[in-house]
């Protein structure tokens, strides 16, 4: 295996470009679903004087979910003794309003602003309580996560191309020479390149074979599934057929434009 | 008689400052054995690159095969090549190929069947006694043997125009004698048109042969 150190510098370039993007697919489904998590267990409370309409409250504010009244059973059957039922009827009647608001999604802090002041505007309700405090923090740490993955992964990203371009040098180098000889025997184009795209596909696959046994092999981890179960979310860790056929293709479209490079840098010597 | 080669007022160089041969003119038969002798630097392999196409004429006319090689597109240029059986001075082996199969190269380009393929250069390695080497790497044989590969490969196809620089410039003299012998051989079997760059013409040839003398940048016929 004369040309095994050609390939290996290669695919491994590919390999650390396939999971790094792999990890980054990951990185932003689990926000995904942790963020629909928090979406499912979030909700605003808006305290109202009179009965709100609530389909219209919906129609007028597309992030809101759902709109629940909130019973004031609880708090009156504390109070249910020591007073009349008349009373209690009247109370029932005086007591203000409580909704609580289901979200479609996450809010940003500046989503969660306007709808607050949004509702607050509507004559009927006066107070709108969104926990903001909570959700900041929380919504935070999920912005800087995801930021330090981001940038973890685009140094990884840009590493392997820098390396990529030294290589291309030495690449140039060997495939111009026999491209060069076949070319003073008169061997057209594309057949001087052949050997080239043969390369770069193989390679290519190579990388991609590799990735997607260990992806797969992770994807049936215990440990993985553990980590995921852990913080409470459900995350497909690698989607067999969406996610290979990515890897597959930005394989093949880095190594046959590398190959393209190396064509087009192509000189003939004197 | 037909040409294969005809040069009018031919100038080549490399640069504007210095013209390696000047107005030259010459023709070559179809047919013929040509030897080009000169000094060291005088211009030899310069004027065989210019028949391969790889310098092209600074100045004049140059045909070969019948092709006008001045300003020539590459795709007549490559129709030509596959038709030039050449022996570069340093080889110009495809390292990363076995033996074979840089044997192999033209007949591939000019799109011969596998098994002919397989045949002729099974013969051929017979033919210059490289039969044990021919699955091991250019890097891997010496000097003398990877000028015999050279000339294998310049022979595979049948080409209609040889073009050899100093063939034998690092072979023993029996080496060198199976050389001569194969072009010898394919000039007078196949008609083919030799040219061979040369420091000494064998004492030993047995075809009738031209000479050609390059000094001073002009190419002179030795009669
Ligand atoms: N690629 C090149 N670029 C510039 N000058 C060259 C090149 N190749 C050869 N020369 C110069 O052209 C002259 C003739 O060289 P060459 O044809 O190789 O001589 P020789 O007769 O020994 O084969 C020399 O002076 C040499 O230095
Ligand atoms: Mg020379």
């Amino acid at each position: 295996m004369k040309s095994f150190k050609n390939h290996l510098s290669l695919v491994i370039a590919l390999l650390s470009i396939l999971f790094s993007l792999q990890i980054f697919t990951i990185v932003e489904r689990s926000i995904d679903a942790y963020k629909e998590n928090l979406a499912t267990n979030y909700a605003l409370v808006a305290v109202a004087q009179k009965r709100i309409d609530v389909k219209s409250l919906i129609r007028a504010n597309p992030l809101v979910e759902d709109v629940e009244q909130l019973s004031p059973d609880a708090v009156i059957k504390r109070l249910n003794g020591s007073m009349s039922k008349k009373n209690i009827e009247l109370l029932k009647l005086t007591l203000p309003k409580f909704y609580k608001l289901k979200l479609k999604h996450y809010p940003t802090p500046q989503e969660l602003e306007e709808l607050s002041a949004k509702l607050l505007r509507s004559q009927s309700i006066n107070k709108v309580e969104s926990f903001t405090k909570t959700h900041d923090t929380t919504y935070k740490l999920l912005l800087l996560f995801k930021t330090v993955v981001s940038v973890f992964a685009f140094t990884v990203l840009l590493v392997t191309v820098l390396l990529i371009f030294k290589e291309l040098r030495i690449w140039q180098f060997q495939h111009n020479e026999r491209m060069s000889i076949m070319g003073l025997f008169g061997a057209p184009v594309w057949l001087r390149s052949a050997v080239l795209f043969r390369l770069a596909i193989v390679d290519a696959i190579i990388a991609f074979l590799l990735a997607f046994a260990l992806f797969m092999y992770l994807s049936t981890t215990e440990w993985v599934h553990k980590q995921f179960e852990s913080i409470g979310i459900e995350v497909i860790f690698f989607d067999t057929l969406h996610d290979s056929l990515i890897m597959l293709g930005v394989a093949l479209a880095i190594s046959i434009l590398l190959a393209v490079f190396i064509v087009l840098g192509h000189k003939e010597e004197v | 008689m037909d040409k294969v080669i005809v040069a009018k007022d031919l100038s080549l160089a490399y640069s504007d400052d210095e013209t390696i041969i000047n107005k030259a003119n010459f023709s070559i038969d179809s047919g013929s054995f040509v030897f080009i002798t000169g000094a060291s630097g005088s211009g030899k392999s310069t004027l065989l690159k210019s028949l391969y196409g790889a310098l092209k004429p600074k100045e004049g006319s140059l045909v070969v095969g019948g092709v006008e090689l001045n300003g020539v597109s590459s795709s007549k240029l490559n129709f030509l090549r596959k038709h030039l059986g050449i022996v570069f001075q340093d080889y110009k082996l495809v390292k990363e190929w076995t033996v074979e199969k840089n044997i192999m190269l033209p007949l591939i380009i000019n799109g011969y069947d596998k098994s002919v393929t397989q045949n002729q250069v099974d013969s051929l390695l017979k033919h210059v006694k490289l039969r044990h080497q021919a699955a091991k790497y250019p890097p891997e044989l010496s000097g003398g043997e990877q000028q015999r590969v050279a000339m294998a490969r310049a022979l595979a196809h049948n080409p209609i125009l040889i073009l050899a620089d100093e063939p034998t410039g690092n072979l023993d003299d029996y080496s060198s004698q199976v050389i001569w012998n194969l072009l010898e051989g394919a000039n007078e079997q196949l008609k083919t048109t030799v040219i061979v760059v040369t420091h000494h013409i064998p004492e030993t040839m047995g075809v009738r042969y031209k000479h050609y003398h390059i000094e001073f940048g002009a190419i002179r016929e030795v009669l």
